[in-house]
């Protein structure tokens, strides 16, 4: 008898347990995926019924707090009806289009209170189906159960709009049910999360700032750092902020003292920034100033000072005054160029921003000690000459004056921010001309 | 370390040993400066428009940017919500026009609307006379065979435009009025339903849109250049933007 004949040749049985190996590596893999997926979720329950019925008062919060998380802000189409979707939003992997929330049969008609808050706090949809993480629920997970319900009952309160979702345009893999189990896997757990405070703070400021800014707020979402797979960093760390996808403006670091530096600044400058896009020491710009008009400056004075407090309290506090540090070299700068950019400054910029850069307040900010004229990275400063633009009109600021765009030859470009970046007290990095081509 | 060079600069500044390149910034305290007084005007408010479209909003006639100074309020208003919007399609428009509010769009409108500036002489045009004759054909008594209207039924009998939301079609480059015509066909320029611009540009010919722009590009301004006060006679077909403009 031919021994390759055996039915059980050792070979056969090595093979066989390999392959069952195999699939039980497989099987632990998905169950570990899906529990990873599944963790800290309760089964749906539908709501006790008469709890259907909204009063006023929570109505009302229920529209401050869709405020607070600008929800129309990405689930309205340019000119469109609010709330009914339709925007779509570039991320890395493609375009996300924001759904239609409104109480219609195409958009949340048929949904339950219960898969409103579990799309909230887990990222599932009504049928169950992983939500893409373009919809901040890494951040709304912490919000809380009384606050969901005011929003779905001001949700279930707009009118109904019929109007078709329409499907998202990400690349494969990233589309896939699988893919966004395994970032999920990798980058989401439900519940609150820390939100960087010492343990044991009692502060009522800092908790509530803390949750408007790590949940509705879904500050981090922009301003701070995402990994090649989109995994996001935390407020508080020293990598910065994010280049938006598909725009030329740069989220910077709130808490970086290179940055927005909200440590070294006045408290009271912030909330007004926030409230109506322009301070005497910065206007807000760019897409920030879609966040001012259409959130934050609808929020109150004292939940943007608890914002406010708990971004400064995240802040690094500055180094004691009797450092022995010494005084960096100062980066090496062409006299020519500074005298080109002075030059472009008195010609351009002057009459509205003044000779020393203190600006005109209530029209034109201050640019000496403006965190953007100093940012490391120079494209906010490049983007901000080069196009100009109306500070947001809000409330507090309902017209704003406008600047003009600045169309400079990149060398001229160059030579103005290298001249801004070391006058009145600057110290940021000269600019090249191709680092002005680069971010135009 | 780039974090720290504000506070190394304070404690240089105040042990004396201060880099000769940050003297003249130290010296000069910004918080010390006089802050600059700007006049509280719409025209000091409005320096973006003017960028493009001209000293106090009177384009040239060569490019492509429309005149705004002078135009009907009701009409500049509803071009300003249009391209905010998304109803017309301008990139730089769309994005200084985005987080402005209705109000202030309607302060814009009335403030280009009161402006009453002087046109430039009008050069020669280069377009042949056959072609002008053509334009002119159309402008004045439209083509009934094709259901055109004249563009005057509207526009006026002097084509300034008619009050409240009819533009003028004089003192506009040509390139402007080609765009506008062939953005009405390609569905790329809306106005309120219904849309009588969508639906007569949807009529015309390649060589009618080239015909008629050239014509109306060629012809002087009137010095009497305000919208008239009225339609010449009856609209010869509803329009959204007259019937049901904006609030």
């Amino acid at each position: 008898m031919n021994r390759r004949s055996l039915p059980w040749h050792p070979a056969l049985g090595l093979a066989l347990g390999l392959a069952l190996g195999l699939a039980a590596l497989l099987l632990a893999t998905a169950l570990l995926l899906a529990w990873l997926n599944l963790r800290g979720e309760e089964a749906l329950v539908p709501d006790a019924p008469g709890s259907a019925v909204p009063d006023a008062a929570t109505l009302a919060r229920g529209a401050y707090l869709a405020k607070a998380g600008n929800c129309a802000g990405c689930h309205t189409a340019r000119g469109g009806a609010p709330y009914a979707g339709g925007r779509a939003i570039a991320t890395p992997f493609g375009a996300v289009v924001a759904g239609n929330l409104t109480p219609d049969a195409t958009g949340l008609g048929g949904w339950t209170a219960a898969q409103f808050r579990r799309a909230l706090w887990h990222g599932r949809s009504a049928d169950g189906r992983l939500l893409v993480p373009a919809f901040p629920y890494t951040h709304f997970t912490r919000v809380t159960r009384a606050d969901a319900d005011a929003l779905w009952a001001h949700l279930r309160s707009l009118p109904p709009v019929q109007q078709a979702n329409q499907p998202h345009a990400l690349r494969w893999p990233y589309r896939s049910q699988l893919a966004l189990a395994v970032w999920r896997a990798l980058y989401f757990r439900a519940g609150p999360g820390d939100d960087g405070l010492p343990a044991g703070t009692t502060s009522a400021a800092l908790l509530r700032g803390a949750y408007l800014v790590n949940g509705l707020g879904h500050c981090s979402a922009c301003h701070a750092s995402r990994n090649a797979l989109g995994g996001s960093g935390t407020l508080a760390d020293s990598t910065g902020g994010s280049t938006l996808p598909g725009q030329r403006w740069q989220a910077p670091s709130l808490t970086d003292p290179a940055e927005i530096a909200v440590g070294r600044r006045q408290a009271s400058e912030l909330v007004q920034l926030l409230k109506t896009g322009l301070s005497d020491q910065a206007a807000v710009m760019g897409p920030m100033a879609e966040v001012v008009a259409d959130s934050t400056q609808h929020l109150s004075g004292p939940d943007l000072q608890a914002m406010v407090a708990y971004l400064q309290a995240l802040a690094p506090s500055p180094p004691p005054a009797n450092s022995t540090r010494p005084a960096p070299a100062p980066p090496p700068r062409d006299g020519l160029v500074l005298g080109r950019g002075q030059q472009l400054y008195a010609d351009h910029c002057l009459a509205c921003h003044g000779a020393q850069g203190q600006g005109a307040p209530g029209a034109y900010p201050a640019l000496a000690g403006n965190t953007i004229v100093t940012l490391p990275d120079a494209g906010n400063l490049v983007q901000a000459i080069t196009g100009g633009g109306f500070p947001p009109a809000t409330a507090g600021n309902p017209r704003p004056y406008g600047m003009p765009g600045f169309d400079l030859p990149h060398d001229d470009l160059a030579a103005l921010a290298t001249w801004l970046r070391a006058s009145w007290g600057h110290d940021a990095t000269p600019v090249s001309a191709v680092q002005v081509l680069l971010a135009r | 370390m780039r974090r720290l060079s504000v506070l190394a600069l304070a404690l240089a500044s105040a042990l004396g040993g201060l880099p000769a390149w940050a003297a003249d910034a130290a010296a000069i305290s910004p918080a010390a400066a006089a802050p600059v007084l700007v006049p509280d005007t719409l025209a000091q408010r409005l320096q973006p428009c003017m960028a493009c479209h001209g000293a106090q909003g009177r384009a040239s006639r060569e490019g492509y940017l429309p005149r705004i100074a002078g135009k009907p309020a009701g009409y500049l208003y509803q071009q300003l919500l249009n391209l905010r919007d998304g109803r017309r399609q301008n990139a730089t428009m769309a994005r200084l026009l985005a987080q402005q509010s209705d109000a202030y769009l309607r302060e814009m409108a009335e403030h280009f609307a009161a402006l009453d500036l002087p046109h430039a002489a009008i050069p020669p045009s280069p377009a042949p006379a056959e072609l002008l004759a053509q334009g002119q054909a159309l402008a004045t008594r439209g083509d009934a065979s094709r259901q055109l209207p004249a563009c005057a039924a509207c526009h006026g009998t002097a084509l300034t435009g008619t009050l409240p939301a009819v533009p003028g079609l004089l003192g506009l480059p040509r390139d402007y009025l080609i765009a506008q015509l062939g953005a009405w066909q390609t569905r790329q320029r809306h106005a309120t339903a219904p849309d009588c611009m969508a639906q007569l540009a949807q009529r015309l010919s390649p060589a009618d849109v080239g015909a008629v722009a050239a014509w109306l590009a060629a012809q002087p301004v009137p010095a009497q250049q305000h919208a008239a006060a009225a339609l010449p006679g009856p609209a010869p077909m509803p329009c959204g933007s007259v019937d049901r403009p904006p609030r």
